[in-house]
């Protein structure tokens, strides 16, 4: 090796760069946000009571603000929540009998009924300040966010490849430095992929979750939800404009300086080793990297958390390897199901009973009822959905250019909650005398039918241009062309898409049923309609009965339509 | 040589797995050996002989059933600090750098930052990655990327460097140089290893490379040759005691090929013998080595080592080929040559459909699982037949996955044959073929 020039040689490298400088702006600037948003955390609630939400859109900035920072920390609690119980679920073959299934429920539960019970719960955390009402909003979010996430890192860590494990395992990493170094990385790409899809569907909850009634009382936080909710209160169509505006601003920011910033760093952990394509990019990234100070401050960092692997309770192995799982280990898991099983007879039982106590069984019946008239609208609307986003998907998904113009304005459109478009479909039904049972639904699907759309393009992209190219060579046109080539795609990706914006769809269904634009107020019979009401009414049993009858329609609907549909996709169509 | 100079002592080792019908399959079955100071042992075998699972027992990565695996006297619970493995695959964090993924090991030891650094960098001199120490494993080619899985194992100072088929992801010329770099190191006593366990397929890779072979015979494997390789490093393949050594494994190898099953005669007990595990080769691979050998020079009558080469076949490649050849009475293979029968010789000379005839008869005559098919096939009302019921009937003799290669197979054979067919979206043997 060659010594080393014992003075500066190149121009570049005097003393702090324009990229520090950049990147300390940068920082500074992101370190002031947190503390001007944050110091209201403390306030008492009558400070809060006695300067009402403004809707002057000089005060949007500040709103901006905050419903950021909840959401950043609403994010940040989900990556605690998912590395911790997605990797016990993973590492756990006991916890994930209970942790496996109850993710899956958690999926299907609409949080968005839950919101007035946990909002008592964390008041009395903190009584009298703003600090409850603040940390029931973020959880509110956070359930909007954590479980797909949570979801996807369970999958992750149980797709490691064998070679990595093995490799792992013969340098006897310890099982601190083993997550750390081979599984987190593994599964960035991914996890960081449904990040983005976390904040997109969680800004539909902002809005619901901003402004919160207990009893009689009504916190209201300031924020872009909030401000939302009193503009469509008081029929201002000028500051939802606004509002609408100041999101489009917000999710610009939030994709420019956060999660652009980190799929471009997360590329390097992407196990495929394709060529070809290019490197996703950020500038963000790019004066981060080129910073010097950066560079220091990462470099020590990572020095530091390195150290931890030498700590001595980190570096606790597990026992010796294999099945060691003899008759005691099998008579333990026996114990351990019959353990979880009465569990859940208990917790079915308490369910049941405090339902029961307070409603009769018609009434139970009753909601059932409204269930179907909700899943026959959420069966109506994937399907009008697919025949109109299918056929383009592909047809923008084949053109890469026109893909990368779609994408972005369609994760803008996912984020869009259906609260901002009440003043146009209620003022339209009212003018027009429609059927509110019919024309409320679109709204369910405002916001979910861009996954469809989405997943579609990305099928299309992915389609191998050998492929397009064979059936060009055949002369392979028309209809022929889309079911023998195009549709069989997609269709896996397409279901993918399906699954989410079904989901979501029943959600949504709790804000989307009732609408209300001023005193006017339009409302579809179903079981959001059911579940608003109820929540509006501070009325638990039956906010309970409509969450139950939901998830039971969630999951039975996922078992036995969704799961099979995808394994057929998977079996039959994916490429490769 | 002495107890004491063991570094590895391999006891009785036996290795199973519970079948579906509860009985244990047998993967490797009364292992004796010992590793000395110095010494390469070559473990070779085809694929499926349980040579990888050996390995991975003595690595620690699982536990053997029964027998025991002492390291430096010790029995092996778990990955055992001076062990250290190089995988076929490579195994590289792709998230890592060269560097990075060089010091992983040294970093899970614990050692000063410093030290690490030193280590890892020494290491990457050694093998000659000087200058990629920044690159990720996606942009290197297949030949440093292994480099790079040497380097990995080198820094950590094992004892015992186990190599998993290291060479066999790679093109025969990259495979050759690191092969090279690597025994030139070992024999200048530059590696800062004590003895290597190298699982291999490749007979003549073993040859150039151990001071002893074991042969591992399939299911369940055992070792069914002990050679001692005494020629002085470095080998040519020209020599003629290497070629010597190369074809007498050739014969060992070949020497415990499928028995010849008795043949299926029309009276006996339908069903039986159909727990016969097919080999995995396809019919035109089947029809390819016969016209190689009917060929010139061969003219019926090949010696397996020359006519692999001539190929360009590795063992693994090419002796399911053979092995069904002589299933099927096309070919004969005795002591390290393979004969065309007068069949085998029809078949060469044969057109398609007289090809397609002569073989759908060797195949009702001599696979009884081809013929069991077909009789049950003729029996039902309408032809046909869900695939479960093959495979739960045979499911009851082997495993899961022994059974999904032999229903491939005889899928295989019987679709080139139109002996009967199968259509595998409904999962159904039929007797009618599309017309």
């Amino acid at each position: 090796m060659r010594g080393t020039v014992p003075i500066s040689v190149e121009g570049a490298t005097r003393g702090i760069t324009r990229w520090d400088a950049l990147a300390i702006l940068l920082t500074l600037a992101i370190l002031v946000f947190i503390a001007e948003a944050s110091r209201h955390f403390l306030q008492p609630l009558v400070e809060l009571q006695m300067a009402p939400l403004s809707l002057a859109p000089e005060n949007l900035p500040e709103y901006a603000a905050r419903t950021t920072l909840r959401m950043f920390l609403a994010l940040i609690l989900s990556l605690v929540f998912t590395f911790t119980y997605a990797t016990f679920a993973a590492k756990s073959q006991r916890a994930a009998v209970l942790l496996v299934p109850l993710l899956d429920i958690l999926q299907s539960v609409p949080i968005l009924g839950f919101i007035s019970v946990t909002v008592v719960f964390f008041m009395s955390l903190a009584p009298g300040r703003v600090l409850g009402a603040e940390f029931a909003a973020i959880f509110a979010i956070f359930t909007s966010q954590a479980w797909n996430m949570a979801f996807c890192f369970y999958q992750s860590l149980r797709t490691v490849p064998v070679e990595l494990v093995e490799a792992s395992r013969t340098f006897r990493l310890s099982p601190w430095m083993n997550f750390w170094r081979v599984e987190a990385p593994f599964a960035m790409p991914q996890l960081i992929w449904n990040m983005m899809m976390s904040m997109s569907g969680s800004w539909f909850f902002v809005v619901a979750s901003e402004a919160i009634s207990v009893g009689n009382t009504t916190v209201t936080l300031p924020g872009v939800g909030s401000y939302i909710a009193l503009a469509i209160e008081q029929k201002n169509l000028v500051a939802v404009g606004w509002a609408i505006g100041t999101m489009l601003v917000v999710i610009l920011l939030y994709d420019q300086l956060l999660f652009r910033p980190l799929v471009a760093w997360a590329d390097r952990f992407r196990f495929e080793q394709q060529t070809g394509v290019l490197p996703p990019r950020s500038w963000v990234l790019d004066v981060l990297r080129r910073s010097r100070v950066v560079a220091l401050l990462t470099d020590r960092l990572s020095r530091l958390w390195r150290r931890t692997y030498q700590w001595p309770l980190l570096r606790l192995r597990a026992g010796p390897a294999g099945e060691s799982s003899g008759k005691r280990g099998r008579w333990g898991d026996r114990l351990w199901t019959g353990l979880v099983a009465a569990l859940a007879a208990v917790a079915l039982w308490r369910v049941a009973t405090f339902i029961f106590a307070n409603i009769s069984p018609p009434e139970a019946i009753k909601a059932m009822a409204l269930g179907l008239a909700t899943l026959s609208r959420v069966i109506v609307l994937i399907a009008i959905a697919t025949v109109i986003w299918v056929p383009i998907g592909v047809v923008v998904g084949m053109r890469p250019r026109v893909a990368q113009i779609i994408q972005p304005v369609a994760q803008f459109l996912a984020a869009f909650p259906a609260n901002v478009l009440f003043p146009i479909a209620v003022s339209a039904i009212v003018v027009l005398r429609l059927d509110p049972n019919i024309w409320l639904s679109p709204l369910m699907i405002l916001g979910t039918q861009w996954y469809i759309l989405f997943n579609v393009v990305a099928g299309a992209s992915a389609i191998p241009s050998e492929m397009r190219d064979i059936g060009a060579n055949l002369q392979v046109h028309g209809w022929l062309w889309w079911k023998k080539i195009a549709l069989p795609a997609v269709f896996p990706y397409y279901v993918t898409g399906a699954i989410t914006a079904s989901g979501g769809s029943w959600n949504a269904s709790i804000v989307a049923e009732v609408a209300s634009w001023g005193d006017t107020r339009l409302q579809a019979s179903g079981l959001g309609a059911y579940i608003a009401q109820a929540t509006e009414a501070g009325d638990l049993p039956r906010i309970v009965l409509g969450i139950a009858v939901m998830s039971l329609f969630v999951v039975i609907i996922n078992r036995a339509f969704w799961r099979p549909l995808y394994w057929y996709a998977e079996r039959k169509f994916r490429l490769g | 040589m002495s107890m004491s100079d063991a570094l590895l002592k391999i006891q009785s080792v036996r290795q199973a797995f519970p079948k579906p019908d509860g009985e244990d399959m047998l993967v490797l079955d009364d292992i004796n050996f010992s590793l000395a100071d110095g010494q390469i042992v070559g473990l070779l075998g085809r694929s499926g002989s349980g040579k990888s699972t050996m390995l991975r027992l003595i690595a620690g990565l699982a536990p053997p059933t029964a027998g025991s695996i002492l390291y430096h006297g010790q029995p092996v619970a778990g990955p055992a600090p001076g062990i250290a493995m190089v995988f076929q695959t490579f195994a590289l964090f792709p998230w890592l750098t060269v560097l990075e993924n060089v010091q992983l090991g040294l970093e899970a030891l614990g050692l000063p930052e410093a030290q690490i650094r030193q280590r890892a960098l020494a290491g990457i001199d050694l093998i000659g990655l000087d200058g990629y120490e920044s690159a990720y494993p996606r942009e290197l080619s297949g030949g440093m990327r292994q480099r790079v899985g040497f380097a990995r194992a080198l820094v950590v100072h094992p004892n015992i460097l186990l190599m998993d088929e290291p060479f066999s992801a790679l093109d025969v010329l990259t495979a050759e140089t690191l092969r090279t770099d690597f025994l030139d190191l070992w024999i200048e006593g530059k590696l800062p290893i004590k003895g290597v366990i190298l699982v291999t397929h490749n007979i003549e890779e073993a040859v150039l490379m151990c001071d002893r072979i074991l042969v591992f015979s399939r299911s369940p494997a055992h070792i069914i040759d002990d050679i001692k390789v005494d020629m002085p490093q470095p080998r040519s393949r020209l020599e003629p005691a290497f070629r010597d050594l190369v074809e007498r494994i050739y014969v060992a190898m070949t020497a415990r090929a499928v028995a010849p099953p008795p043949r299926v005669a029309p009276d006996r007990i339908p069903g039986m013998g159909i727990d016969m595990e097919l080999p995995r080769a396809s019919a035109n691979l089947l029809a390819g080595l016969i016209e190689a050998v009917a060929g010139a020079p061969y003219n019926g009558n090949a010696d397996l080592p020359v006519i692999a080469s001539a190929l360009q076949m590795e063992v693994d490649d090419l002796f399911p080929v053979a092995e069904s050849l002589q299933l099927l009475r096309f070919a004969e293979i005795e002591g390290g040559d393979i004969r065309l029968t007068d069949i085998g010789k029809q078949f060469a000379e044969a057109g398609v459909d007289d090809r397609k005839k002569l073989f759908q008869r060797q195949l009702l005559t001599y696979v009884p699982l081809a013929a069991h098919i077909r009789r049950v096939l003729q029996e039902r009302a309408n032809h046909t037949a869900p695939r479960s019921r093959f495979r739960d009937e045979l499911e009851d003799h082997m495993t899961a996955e022994s059974t999904q290669h032999t229903l491939r197979s005889v899928v295989a054979w019987a679709r080139f044959s139109e002996a009967f067919s199968y259509d595998a979206r409904s999962e159904t043997f039929s007797l009618d073929n599309p017309t």
